[in-house]
């Protein structure tokens, strides 16, 4: 063959001169859990630079939101981050409560924060283990989901459902808590506290462990601020930001804890932070079930405040009393108008923040409804978090961030 | 000295005078209104200003009011002050025809993807954005999904034909089979 016809095979534009190579990573890749793209650029193994593509999954809640009653949007919010969606619904019902101006009794708020606490775990939890499972350690995964399991029976004992809840109402809870939850409470609260020590041996001081997380995606406090880190990830990086204790719901107020903090911002900062929160959720939950079994007399029962316009009358009296039948009909249709106003009702998620913008102008549905969703705010820093890492790091900085695809993409 | 929401709103005034206008506290979130020109002073004042230190970027969005002639498209910014502990809320206004409003990404980086989000949705024109381009939204779609005049589809409409999606829709479901009918009175 002459060097004439070697000539006649035409090789891409650019592709000999390139030194770097594209890699897409996602979105669909067993190694992101979840959907993410991410066209990395790669000098042999180091990044050079990641953009990330998101909304794969985006299912136009805010514009669902418009046409739904306030009780309907409840299970949007369930499938926002569902690693804990109870979060998100009692975030939604505060809300909705600020609102309409209602005053929840005191048991209703430590049963929220008990529901609160264990869906916090079992979202630490599992991205805790996730991290352990990028770096190559399965066991602990394995060894802590039979603890989910068990937050997840719980939700089932006070709502049904396990994964997207949509759990309580405005203004309280669908139904009391029964003894069996009770029970499991106190099963988790007596058995977790040895699985989680073990858990920790499993990864904090395990040298392998520690060399894949340290100095892996770090970032600093004022980087953090700026990018609008808030959770967990701002903790890590050393700013003590919490909403519970910034702006205080639900009552956690009466509630003793600490927040943990890190220095580097890097994964294992994070995972030591996230380990932290994990006690403190305990601690609380502790608290909040002895102050729920002090209580007496007629309080011990409460399990929802008044507010016949929202919440739905019992069954027996929807088919025995004339007012009940017409609020329940009203809800129902959703014929109920909200008054006009415009509120922000924030609450700490599992990963940060979670904010809700709600604006009625006196319709029966929201005129607008804005969600903060902190992982998508704090996602647009991967690229800078991932720069000049290895390729490995790069998945391990994604677990280790909570990354939720449903929050993000709304 | 804690801040407050008359401390901020003294501080304001003294700043802008009569350009910021609307101050509300609802439910005691301290909001007003400042014209589009002024958005990146309010938010570098704010920001600066060693007692006002409001240097947290909680949220970014928009809302769309279509009966306001002129001023159609709201941007909302909710900022927070970490050391104080405080929060606060402004909007600018603009016509929907000709929706540019300065971008704040240069002060913060988390505005980046919530003004990319806030252009998708809205179709706000966020001037000396970066990589002002949908997220999302699939990058073909040729409207802004969030404003008023994009109605959800009518629940109610039978023109459509469901059957492909397994609801029937107005076609008759799978009725009884031939041999099982309804049980006869004998």
């Amino acid at each position: 063959m002459s060097v004439e016809q070697q000539h006649h095979i035409k090789l891409p534009e650019g592709s000999i001169e390139k030194t770097t190579t594209t890699l897409n990573l996602g979105p669909t890749h067993p190694a992101t859990h979840g959907v993410f793209q991410n066209i990395v650029e790669l000098d042999g193994e180091r990044i050079v630079s990641a953009e990330q593509t998101v909304g794969y999954i985006h299912r136009a809640f805010e514009k669902l939101a418009e046409r739904r009653p306030l009780f309907q949007i409840t299970t949007l919010t369930d499938r926002l981050n569902y690693c804990s969606s109870p979060i998100n619904n009692m975030g939604w019902h505060l809300t909705c409560e600020k609102l309409l101006g209602v005053k929840t009794p005191k048991r209703v708020d430590y049963l929220r924060i008990i529901i609160m606490e264990l869906s916090r775990i079992s979202d630490h939890l599992i991205c805790n283990s996730v991290v352990g499972v990028d770096s190559g350690a399965f066991t602990g995964f394995l060894y802590v989901m039979q603890y989910r399991e068990l937050i997840y029976e719980i939700y089932e004992e006070v709502c049904g459902s396990r994964l997207t809840t949509n759990m309580g109402r405005i203004g309280g809870f669908e139904r009391n808590f029964s003894n069996s939850a009770f029970e499991k409470i106190e099963k988790f609260l007596a058995e977790y506290p040895a699985v989680l020590k073990e858990f920790e041996n499993l990864f904090t001081r395990n040298r392998i462990f520690m060399e894949r997380t340290i100095g892996a995606g770090p970032i600093s406090a004022e980087r953090a601020l700026n990018y609008g880190f808030t959770g967990p990830n701002l903790r890590a990086a050393g700013v003590d930001y919490d909403v519970r204790v910034h702006t205080p719901y639900s009552s956690y107020e009466d509630f003793q804890f600490e927040i943990p903090v890190g220095s580097t911002g890097d994964c294992y900062d994070r995972f030591l932070v996230r380990n932290g929160e994990m006690w403190q959720s305990l601690s609380i939950i502790e608290q909040a079930y002895r102050k729920i079994q002090e209580m007496k007399g007629a309080e011990s029962e409460i399990f929802h405040a008044d507010v016949p316009e929202y919440y739905l009358p019992d069954k027996k009296d929807v088919y025995t009393k004339m007012e009940a039948l017409i609020w329940h009909f009203k809800i129902v249709m959703g014929e109920t108008a909200i008054p006009p106003g415009e509120v922000y009702q924030s609450v700490e998620g599992g990963n940060g923040e979670l904010g809700f913008y709600l604006i009625s102008d006196g319709g029966r549905t929201p005129y607008r409804l804005h969600f903060r969703r902190p992982c998508f705010i704090y996602y647009q820093a991967y690229s800078e978090l991932t720069k000049g890492a290895m390729l490995s790091d790069a998945i391990i900085v994604m677990s280790s961030l909570n990354l939720i695809a449903g929050e993000m993409d709304a | 000295m804690a801040l407050t929401n008359e401390t901020i709103k003294e501080r304001l005034i003294a700043k802008f005078g009569e350009q910021l206008s609307h101050f509300e506290e609802p439910y005691g979130f301290l909001t007003f209104e400042a014209p589009k020109d002024l958005n990146l002073k309010v938010l570098q004042f704010l920001f600066d200003d060693e007692e006002l230190r409001f240097q947290f970027l909680t949220d970014l969005t928009a809302v769309h009011y279509p009966d306001q002639a002129g001023r159609e498209l709201a941007v909302v910014y909710h900022l927070h002050n970490l050391t104080d502990n405080h929060r606060l809320r402004f909007k600018v206004f603009t016509s929907s025809e000709q929706p540019d409003v300065y971008t704040a990404t240069q002060l913060y980086s988390s505005a980046n993807w919530k003004e990319r989000e806030t252009y998708d949705f809205f179709g706000i024109n966020f001037v000396g954005h970066p990589n002002l381009k949908r997220i999302l939204n699939v990058d073909e779609m040729e409207y802004f999904p969030m404003r008023k005049e994009f109605p959800l589809e009518d629940q109610t409409r039978i023109d459509k034909d469901d059957a492909m999606f397994g609801r029937g829709g107005h076609l008759p479901l799978a009725g009884p089979t031939e041999g099982a009918t309804a049980p006869a009175a004998q």
